[in-house]
């Protein structure tokens, strides 16, 4: 199982290995990473195997998204099956 | 490979434009529960919904944090209860409502439909009883939601359900005029009712359904609203291109969550509901697409046929995207639940008959309409009258959800609260039509409907 993971902010120092780190701390592998920085504002998109994490789906996105507060961006954890049925037939 | 542009596209639909599941809800038949004891019906009727839905609010939580789509209810509809009340009927049937309201308390779910007859050619063991007991019923229970069929195509319009009807409606707002006459917005006089209609106040579990189904209703206005206004159309094909394409998308996310509650909760997969559903909140309003494909204000001449272009477009854009489409699906047009639409009636631009012709292409009737608290019983049947001869001759549902504002007057407003919103108090036409309506008998079914 995949998720989406998206980072949406003002851009700082150290935004990608934070998630990362987060990521990482509860065993959920990174396979893809696409950024953007439009002027100040920082867009990340990461596409994660969650098969192996050692929390549930519903944990890792309240981490990510207190992760998100912390650091005053807003950061989501979607599966991608939400993205697959919308956009593709 | 996802493309980002998509993925961001979604989150914008979902934070920015109110893109949301209306509703997942689990229709439970009641059949088995029949009794001639009434105590026994009803402690049958208890247990049969806590056990089917007791994990139905949990797991409309957990899709909503896993795929992020919020889904603002969780429901339930039930068989018709005249048919449940029709073995008892020396006991009143307020009875029943109380233990549904009780079943959806300890649930969690915030409304529970289904306090309902379907009378549309004569009343049967039960009905009466039931319909007598509905101002009662709505008054003494806050989630039980209540319904009535008094015509079809197939069948007529029941006019003395019709005359019945306007009474009904009347008490209900009076025995609740301490709380805003709450009782007439929980209670809808439909013709042509939908069994698998999963939106409330008018949902009920037909008798033709599985005995446990869930039924999603998707929503979306805001979704629609600013699609048109992010690309302009050169005409309005163009236009009906744009709203089917972003049917589709919404209607897929419906299919993915009913599909995923259906798996999860062990329980057929009945219909995806199709349907733009407003809410009071900024951009989530159907009257606001209307005006962003020209009209300076809802109401305007021209608003009938942006509205009829509107229910089609999204009714074709959806039915591909799902397996099975059901419910009432199209555009809704409850007046207090939408900002435009108030906004045009308070402005003078939107009034009774305009919205009556707008019935005639949306996807139900006169949702949530705020009249004066004077009004007679035969005046509120009469309008129902009206509004049913529109369905059973278009072969469309049609229904009337009318709020006399008890102690009110035309301009004033009446405030609900959440998401039934607040109306301004509208006038109605002149004259009496006590004499047609206190006829009664039966209007005969309508040369479309001898198909066979």
């Amino acid at each position: 199982m995949k998720a989406v993971i998206t980072v949406i902010g003002k851009d700082s120092v150290g935004i990608l290995s934070k998630v990362s780190t987060a990521c990482a701390d509860v065993g959920v592998n990174i396979i893809e990473v696409t950024q953007s920085v439009l002027q100040d504002m920082f867009a990340m998109i990461m596409l994660a195997e969650i098969d192996k994490a050692t929390v549930s789906f519903a944990e890792l996105s309240q981490k990510l998204e207190q992760l998100g507060e912390e650091n005053h961006l807003k950061i989501l954890a979607m599966h991608e099956d939400i993205f697959n049925s919308m956009h593709r037939i | 490979m996802i493309e980002t542009k998509d993925i961001l596209e979604t989150i914008n639909m979902i934070d920015n434009e109110n893109l949301d599941v209306r509703t997942i809800t689990m229709g439970i038949s009641l059949i088995d529960c029949i009794d001639p004891d009434i105590d026994k019906a009803c402690d049958k009727i208890y247990d049969k919904i806590c056990r089917y839905a007791q994990d139905l609010v949990k797991t409309g939580e957990d899709i909503t944090r896993e795929y992020g789509i919020p889904i603002i209810h969780k429901r339930i509809s039930v068989t018709p209860i005249a048919m449940i009340a029709g073995a008892c009927q020396t006991h009143n049937p307020v009875k029943f409502a109380k233990t549904l309201d009780r079943a959806a308390d300890t649930l969690g779910v915030n409304f529970i439909g289904g306090y309902s007859a379907l009378v549309e050619k004569g009343f049967a063991a039960g009905d009466y009883a039931l319909i007598e007991s509905i101002p009662e019923a709505l008054s003494v229970t806050e989630r039980v939601c209540s319904s009535v069929n008094i015509g079809s195509t197939k069948a007529g319009i029941n006019m003395d359900a019709v005359k019945k009807m306007g009474k009904v409606v009347v008490d209900s707002a009076y025995l609740t005029k301490d709380s805003n006459c709450i009782g007439a917005a929980k209670l809808v006089t439909f013709c042509n009712a939908v069994q698998d209609n999963p939106f409330m106040a008018g949902a009920f579990h037909g008798v033709g359904e599985a005995d446990c189904v869930i039924n999603v209703g998707v929503s979306g206005p805001g979704v629609v609203r600013a699609a048109l206004e992010k690309n302009h159309c050169k005409d309005i094909t163009e236009v009906a291109d744009l709203v089917k394409r972003t049917a589709f998308k919404i209607t897929r996310m419906g299919q993915l969550v009913a599909k995923e509650a259906s798996s999860r909760l062990s329980v057929p997969f009945g219909i995806v509901d199709l349907s733009l559903a407003p809410t009071p909140a900024v951009g989530d309003s159907v009257a606001h697409i209307l005006e962003e494909m020209g009209l300076e204000i809802c109401g305007c001449h021209g608003t009938t046929a942006a509205l009829a272009l509107l229910n089609d477009a999204v009714k074709k854009g959806g039915v591909m995207a799902s397996s099975h489409v059901g419910g009432l699906s199209g555009a809704f047009i409850p007046v207090s639940e939408d900002a435009g639409m108030i906004n045009a009636v308070e402005k003078g631009a939107l009034d009774i008959t305009k919205l009556e012709a707008m019935t005639s292409v949306c996807s139900v009737g006169l949702d949530m309409l705020v009249i004066p608290g004077d009004v007679t019983p035969e005046t509120v049947s009469a309008i129902i009258a009206d509004e049913a001869s529109i369905g059973m001759i278009n072969s469309k549902t049609t229904a009337v959800r009318v709020i006399p504002a008890i102690g009110r007057k035309a301009g004033e407003t009446l405030n609900f609260g959440g998401l039934l919103g607040a109306g301004p108090v509208m006038d109605l036409r002149k004259g009496n039509p006590e004499k047609f309506i206190n006829l009664g008998g039966r209007i005969p079914a309508p040369l479309q409907s001898l198909k066979n």
